[in-house]
């Protein structure tokens, strides 16, 4: 293995001095300790954590226009933020059986972790069709259209998440890969679950103080 | 991911170190494989061979084939803004139909043709091969990839079909007017030209996961980064860019779509139309331009970063000469990359902004040509004392220096606040981005295509077409753009359907805009040229030795050439060196392949640069 090295030493390595020749060519040719799935995860989390941040930025432009009138937040989205916490903190747990291999607690796992997204999922529609009842339409005023934009941004990253979890799921039940390669992937869903948590959090924590 | 097929392959290979040790010091010893071999799919039917292909270079072959079709499209939407721009009395066009092609034209060649063809054409071809691996790493991802893009173009093409036409709102989409009466296709072309994007950028996303993960984890051994090929460093870097700069187009296009969808007040301010007052209030259309100039500058780098790394490789291979300073040449691509984010305002000058926030932006953009000249230098010094061999790869290398040069000495006029105020919307402008981004990638890519052509088909292009193809467009290109920088300078406004002698237009203008368009038609037609060669070639071609550039890059070492399914038979490829090592004293030929082992080449001395 390779030292780690910055990105800074990388760029500067001179690769046709001898030492340096010597050593690139037992280089085993992967640039970080980390496999594809996993790295793979990372670049989309990078890319989404800008496609948020850019939301984010909108909506704070957007906010100092006169016409903005805040919405209110319905008590089901505290109980929905909760249950995303609990979907977090259970697939942490999870994580941890698969590890051990304590095959019944780590499928328990994962199907509640599946109850409760899909119940997130629910718990938003409910919410927008309390909003929508109660007369927020996402027309009449830009912070509403902001909240649905949000929530189905969000949602359907929630969905794709879902989705790599049935898989992993029934990869996991069929017990159809190596362990390993299992566990990587419960240890993937869990950190896009995680991520997932934070940026429902900001967005949540933005537009309770704005 | 998904690469749950039902067919695998472990082609383990068995990295045997002595396996030809009748004269073999230690040198060549390398540790046993530490990783194992990638898992393909392999196809079982003519649909998933060559339809649903998994495997990256038909991939690659099917974006480039599906990108320069649209390409041609937005040849002719020229052909048809240049006859109505030079003979504005025959009525030609209906001014509506011109504004809908000029977008269309934009929208195309910059997304559609350009994009699509350096990313995911040269990028899915080349960076499993240059890079040593037998396939991207998520094969299914990819072809998703792949298929998203096409749906991206027929929805973009479906807009021609629907009443009211393509959208007519310039390739910046600005609203208000994108989405208001009074523009053509503002109810329905906008909103296919929106899906279409969002669509593009789904896709898009899905590839570059794909070019990113493959160029960072799967290279052959002994491959480090600064071993790379220059054009892997550019599509890769370019590849970053886009994943953080696409976000920004998706914002702007979403919130755009329900602002015109359902009536929401993102970007939409308070506004009479047609005498009645709109719904919307206090949305920002300035918003909407820093969010696409966040996208749309990065964009520039998107395209001009491969074309500079694969330039820098087709002049090293033909000029058998190392290219030089390699590593400031890796140095000034990130560099490049990291700023160009910074530089996104300069776009917007005329928008009414802060006079310190021009300043600021003006500095970035003047600092974001060093790194840019650097990289010109540093070809020309490639070429310094060289053995230049005039190919039709080189020609249009060649090309591409002067015609990059030319427009990014423009691009300083323009980065100017003072300087650009009294050009923005002029012809001054159009000239620029065409030289710089237009024509300056265009001659790359042929030149590319030129060069990688017998590691598709096995065969050669013909030469002496390529060098009418090459003369015509070269120099047709000038014929078209120099004149424009005239009239920029004289005033004439750009997005005007016509151009009549009034005392505000000067008359050498009309001559010139004839000029311009027969121009425009004769280097269209070159085009055809170019096409027959492409396709003729594949059948009537010369056939083309195993390395016929003996060029040092990895693509050209593969057992078979074309390569195979799997690119690299039983044993991956071991890299030794770097693929610049051209011309090195004592060495038997004149180059020295990156798998070639240094016990085959004792004697040899590789010259630092």
């Amino acid at each position: 293995m390779s030292k780690k090295k910055s990105i800074f030493q990388l760029l500067t390595e001179k690769p046709w001095e001898t030492d340096q020749i010597e050593a690139d060519n037992d280089h085993e040719g992967r640039t970080v300790n980390l496999t594809k799935q996993k790295l793979g995860l990372r670049t989309i989390m990078a890319a989404s954590t800008v496609l948020f941040s850019l939301f984010i930025v909108a909506y704070s432009d957007r906010m100092l226009v006169s016409d903005w009138r805040n919405m209110p937040e319905p008590w089901l989205l505290w109980l929905n933020t909760g249950i995303l916490i609990i979907s977090s903190l259970v697939f942490h747990q999870t994580t941890k059986y698969a590890q051990k291999e304590i095959f019944d607690k780590t499928k328990n796992g994962l199907y509640f972790i599946g109850f409760l997204s899909y119940s997130f999922l629910i718990g938003q529609l409910i919410v927008w069709y309390q909003l929508i009842s109660s007369g927020y339409y996402a027309t009449s005023n830009v912070a509403n259209a902001f909240f649905y934009l949000f929530t189905t941004i969000h949602g359907l990253h929630i969905i794709g998440g879902i989705y790599f979890w049935g898989k992993t799921t029934s990869k996991f039940i069929k017990r159809s890969h190596k362990k390993e390669e299992i566990n990587n992937l419960i240890d993937i869903c869990a950190v896009y679950w995680h991520f997932l948590l934070v940026v429902w959090l900001v967005l949540f924590g933005l537009m309770l103080t704005s | 991911m998904s690469d749950e097929q039902d067919h695998k392959l472990e082609a383990k290979s068995d990295y045997v170190a002595d396996a030809s040790s009748v004269s073999t010091p230690d040198i060549d010893a390398v540790p046993a494989a530490e990783l194992p071999d990638q898992e393909l799919y392999h196809s079982h039917s003519w649909w998933t061979t060559y339809v649903f292909s998994q495997d990256a270079k038909y991939i690659g072959i099917q974006y480039a084939l599906t990108a320069i079709g649209t390409g041609l499209l937005g040849l002719v939407l020229s052909w048809l803004m240049r006859i109505q721009l030079a003979f504005p009395g025959l009525g030609w066009l209906e001014p509506s139909s011109y504004y809908q092609f000029v977008t269309m034209h934009g929208m195309i060649m910059v997304v559609y043709l350009l994009t699509a063809l350096f990313l995911g054409g040269f990028g899915n071809l080349l960076i499993p091969l240059m890079c040593g691996a037998r396939d991207m790493a998520f094969p299914y991802v990819n072809m998703l990839s792949y298929w998203a893009f096409v749906v991206a173009v027929l929805v973009l093409l479906a807009s021609f079909f629907v009443p009211g036409g393509p959208t007519g709102a310039g390739w910046t989409l600005y609203p208000p007017q994108a989405i208001t009466a009074g523009t053509p296709g503002y109810n329905g072309g906008i909103i296919l030209m929106l899906i279409s994007l969002i669509l593009f950028v789904a896709g898009f996303t899905m590839g570059g996961l794909n070019y990113i993960i493959t160029v960072l984890q799967l290279r052959a051994r002994g491959m480090t980064l600064m071993r790379m090929p220059l054009t892997i460093w550019g599509i890769f870097t370019a590849t970053v860019l886009a994943m953080f700069a696409f976000p920004a187009l998706l914002v702007g296009c979403l919130m755009m779509t329900l602002d015109s969808l359902l009536g929401t007040s993102f970007f939409m301010p308070a506004m009479v139309s047609l005498g009645e007052k709109l719904t919307h209030e206090g949305g920002s259309p300035i918003l909407f331009q820093h969010l696409f100039w966040f996208f749309g500058h990065p964009e520039v780098y998107i395209v001009a970063l491969p074309a500079f790394g694969i330039v820098s490789d087709l002049l090293s291979v033909h000029s058998r000469k190392t290219i030089f300073g390699y590593r400031m040449m890796v140095w000034a691509i990130v560099g490049i990359g990291a700023l160009s984010f910074f530089v996104w305002a300069h776009h917007m000058y005329v928008s009414g902004m802060n006079p310190w926030f021009g300043f600021f932006f003006a500095t970035t953009t003047l600092i974001i040509a060093v790194p840019t000249a650097i990289k010109v230098y540093n070809w020309i010094l490639t070429l310094w004392r060289g053995n230049i061999q005039l190919s039709l790869p080189m020609l249009f290398s060649l090309g591409f220096i002067v015609t990059f040069l030319n427009g990014g000495l423009t691009g300083l006029f323009l980065g100017n606040v003072t300087v650009d105020v009294p050009l923005s919307d002029t012809y001054f402008v159009v000239a620029h981005f065409h030289m710089v981004m237009g024509i300056a990638p265009i001659l790359v890519i042929f030149g590319a295509i030129y060069h990688w052509y017998p590691l598709i088909t096995g065969r050669m292009m013909d030469e002496t077409l390529g060098k009418i193809h090459f003369w015509i467009t070269f120099l047709g290109s000038y014929a078209i753009y120099f004149p424009m920088h005239y009239q920029g300078f004289v005033g004439v406004p750009r997005r005007y359907f016509e151009i009549y002698d009034s005392p505000y237009i000067d008359t050498s203008t009309l001559l010139l805009n004839k000029f311009i368009t027969i121009a425009v038609l004769i280097v269209g037609a070159a085009q055809l040229l170019f096409l027959y060669n492409l396709f003729a070639s594949a059948r009537l071609g010369k056939k083309s030795e195993k390395n016929p550039w003996k060029a040092n890059s990895l693509e050209w070492q593969t057992p078979q050439m074309p390569p195979e399914h799997g690119n690299w038979g039983k044993e991956l490829p071991k890299v030794y060196r770097w693929p610049y090592d051209f011309s090195v004293p004592g060495a038997k030929e004149d180059y020295i392949p990156q798998n070639q082992p240094p016990s085959e080449i004792i004697g040899a001395k590789v010259e630092k640069t």
